[in-house]
């Protein structure tokens, strides 16, 4: 095998190995193009959804869904989690990457995949949504993309695998590994569960569809591929929370509060998120209130846990390193004089904040065994995981990508007015699609529905009057959303391409205050009174939210 | 910083500060809570799932559900029958691409053991505007017990993609007070 080279990084002093580099590139950018081409979808899906538009008609409606769902959802997501674990091993760590012409197999079986299965759903044979519940059934090589996508994903985790074994062996860091790298690690750990279990049920589902295979049982089905279909969401979460850490060290040198805490978090992750599986199947026949109850919980909220533990240490260590730098006055001087202006700080912090307040707590709530009953498959779902997977983790994506390209494309960002207004754009949107298709998901509205006049139906029905209202706002927030999606994508693509070459460093840090005063993340000295504000403020909503659905519940017809 | 290695080579044997100690306990026990309020309302609540399941087959589902059909059809709603099977009995409702079938005219207050399956592909069952979703799988026949305890005309949406007729999968449940008048 060819000897690795290195070039030194002007900014941080760590050896980069160019081999790495252009895998996080492609990587990256592939991601960037399945953004936006799901994202192109996505707007069609709203601007359908909004009654007074009812852009598309149905087939295509259908057809569109489908692919917006694989082409955000997995393709999107999963391509830049692996150029965040080829950074977060390689990089970070000083290492060369293992394997690096493994890299380059995973990266074509992934993007031939995605290709494939694109395809598939384009020529209008597969539209059977994201989730492809049987019996209903798609092309053959619908599942055949699929699979090339995920064994490509597991060669690709393994060679991060592979990079902090060598980084051990060849001593390139002292003592651990860095808490982003630590995150990175539990990625990929539940990466390799989640990939997996969509061998196990894709492969014979593939089978199914080519004839070789007489059944595939529906319920079977949705309990394997929900362990691929929700651990994937979990390795989402595990990534952007390491992102968050890593924004924060790159701005403010912040370090954790604790790294016994913030790990530990994540090990209840590994340990636990897993038994999520089981959210999208508390409405199922056939299965026990027991099993329902355990695993939905995570066994006891174990992994809500570690979200509620990172969600103080995250901005915590922000404060903390704030105050060091000199912003010490009263509750919020750290927040106010951070740099909004700043699209790394901002996206990041807004993810933070939507991710706990919509996705978070809503997750939880839908979540409980009971509750489901007035939220399954209504488009609750929906908003809940655009809270969770686009205002977190798409929303944390976009904010690294304004430090990558600097530093690993060493591009300067162009169009810096743009690129520092689309956090903004992008997080309010993606906001109100959160928030209104909640709010007619608690009216009742059904998800993955075409026309909620019901017009060509049988039958008589109409949904409540706000629900066309909430649809109408919902596609209203689309459209924020796509544009600040565009203004991403234009920055990309303009700095990349047609970028002026970074020389020497780039200044990332926030501007310091007056004075640093003294050391912090002792146990003695820790201060973060904002921090333990807004973590109240969020507990307060996190209860009482709670407790107004098993109020909902409590109305509906008693049934047992 | 959280992007080098950790300053103090022993990290796991650095004391941890009282604000996180409190918050990761609090978190704990929020958990705790959340956790047996689902146990308690099993105990204690009126909503719960039912669990009792039955593998069935298409024709098997089919044939018991035409059986009540033909047993008690009241009148036709749109070409479909309504049933109004008697109280407390077993009540069969398929669902098909697309419609729910058939609808049904209950008795406000009284218990009737539902039972749901699909013939042809997983269908969504949508109660509304109570707003009840359970979803219905061929070969499996899911038995709920449920006391409605409004009257008034409700209607099944299909909340789970089924086909390009989706959006035009209804069915009905009326529930009549005592007298068998629905408001």
């Amino acid at each position: 095998m060819s000897e690795a080279t290195f070039r030194t990084c002007p900014t941080t002093g760590l050896k980069v190995d160019l081999n790495a580099q252009k895998l996080i590139k492609a990587n990256a950018v592939a991601a960037v193009v399945f953004l936006a081409i799901g994202g192109l979808f996505g707007l069609t899906v709203a601007l359908t959804r909004w009654p007074a538009v009812h852009l598309l008609p149905a087939d295509w409606f259908y057809l569109a869904l489908t692919a917006h769902g694989l082409d955000v959802l997995l393709l999107w997501i999963i391509f830049f989690e692996i150029a965040v674990l080829y950074f977060a091993s390689s990089t970070l760590l000083n290492c060369r990457i293992a394997a690096p012409r493994w890299g380059w197999v995973a990266f074509w079986m992934m993007l031939a995949g995605g290709l494939i299965t694109n395809v598939a759903v384009l020529q209008g044979q597969s539209t059977v949504m994201f989730t492809s519940y049987p019996p209903m059934m798609a092309a053959q090589h619908f599942y055949l993309g699929l699979i090339l996508f995920a064994v490509g994903a597991l060669v690709a985790v393994g060679i991060f695998f592979g990079t902090l074994v060598i980084a051990r062996e060849e001593r390139t860091y002292e003592g651990s590994i860095p808490l982003v790298t630590f995150g990175a690690l539990t990625a990929a750990i539940i990466a390799v569960f989640t990939l997996a279990s969509g061998a196990v049920i894709l492969i014979p589902t593939w089978l199914w569809s080519m004839g070789l295979i007489s059944t595939i049982d529906p319920l079977m089905y949705k309990l394997v591929w929900w362990a691929m279909g929700h651990s994937s969401q979990q390795i989402n979460v595990s990534a952007h929370v390491a992102v968050w850490y890593a924004i924060a060290a790159m701005l403010f040198g912040a370090r954790p509060l604790s790294e016994k805490v913030s790990r530990g978090a994540f090990l209840l992750y590994i340990l636990f998120l897993q038994l999520a599986s089981a959210h999208h199947l508390l409405v199922e026949p056939g299965l026990s209130s027991e099993w329902k109850v355990f695993n939905t919980s995570y066994a006891m909220y174990l992994a809500v846990l570690g979200s509620m533990i990172h969600g103080l240490t995250v901005p915590g260590s922000i404060e903390a390193a704030q105050r060091r730098r000199g912003f010490d006055k009263g509750f919020f001087e750290w927040l106010r004089k951070a740099p909004w202006g700043n699209p790394a700080f901002s996206g990041m912090f807004m993810s933070l904040v939507m991710f706990g307040f919509l996705g978070g707590i809503s997750g939880v709530v839908m979540g409980t065994e009971q509750i489901n009953i007035i939220m399954h498959n209504t488009l609750y779902v929906p908003g809940h995981f655009h809270g969770t997977v686009v205002a977190g983790t798409t929303l944390a994506f976009m904010a690294i990508t304004y430090l990558l390209i600097p530093l690993i494309f060493q591009r300067e960002i162009r169009f810096p007015r743009l690129a520092k207004w689309q956090p903004y754009l992008f997080g309010l949107g993606v906001a109100g699609i959160s928030l209104f298709m909640m709010g007619a998901g608690t009216l009742g509205v059904s998800r993955r529905h075409w026309d909620i006049t019901f017009a060509d139906a049988p039958l008589d029905f109409s949904y409540p009057e706000a629900a066309f209202l909430m649809l109408a706002l919902n596609g209203l927030s689309a459209i924020a959303a796509a544009l600040g999606g565009l203004f991403y994508v234009v920055v990309v693509v303009a700095s990349v391409f047609f970028g002026r070459k970074v020389e020497g460093r780039v200044a990332l840090e926030a501007p310091a205050g007056k004075s640093a005063v003294a050391s912090y993340g002792s146990s003695e000295s820790l201060k973060i009174p904002g921090t333990l504000l807004l973590v109240g403020v969020f507990f307060v909503a996190f209860v009482l939210y709670y407790f107004v659905n098993w109020k909902y519940l409590s109305d509906i017809w008693p049934m047992r | 910083m959280a992007i080098t290695p950790p300053t103090a080579r022993l990290w796991w044997k650095e004391p941890v500060h009282r604000t996180e100690l409190v918050w990761i306990i609090v978190a704990f026990l929020w958990g705790l809570v959340m956790f047996f309020m689902m146990i308690w309302w099993h105990a204690t609540g009126e909503q719960n799932l039912a669990t009792e399941t039955y593998r069935t087959t298409p024709n098997a589902f089919y044939a018991k559900t035409e059986a009540m059909v033909q047993q008690y059809r009241v009148r036709d709603v749109n070409g479909i029958p309504v049933v109004r099977p008697p109280v407390g009995s077993d009540v069969y409702m398929i669902g098909r691409m697309w419609l729910w079938y058939p609808a049904l005219e209950l008795v406000k207050g009284q218990t009737y053991r539902l039972h749901l399956s699909a013939l042809d592909l997983q269908h969504g069952f949508s109660l509304q505007p109570v707003n009840i979703n359970v979803q219905v799988h061929p070969g499996y026949q899911h038995v709920l017990t449920i006391t409605p305890d409004q009257a008034g005309e409700f209607s099944i949406v299909c909340n789970e993609y089924c086909g390009l007729g989706h959006h035009t999968m209804l069915g009905k449940i009326y529930v009549t007070d005592a007298s068998g008048v629905t408001p």
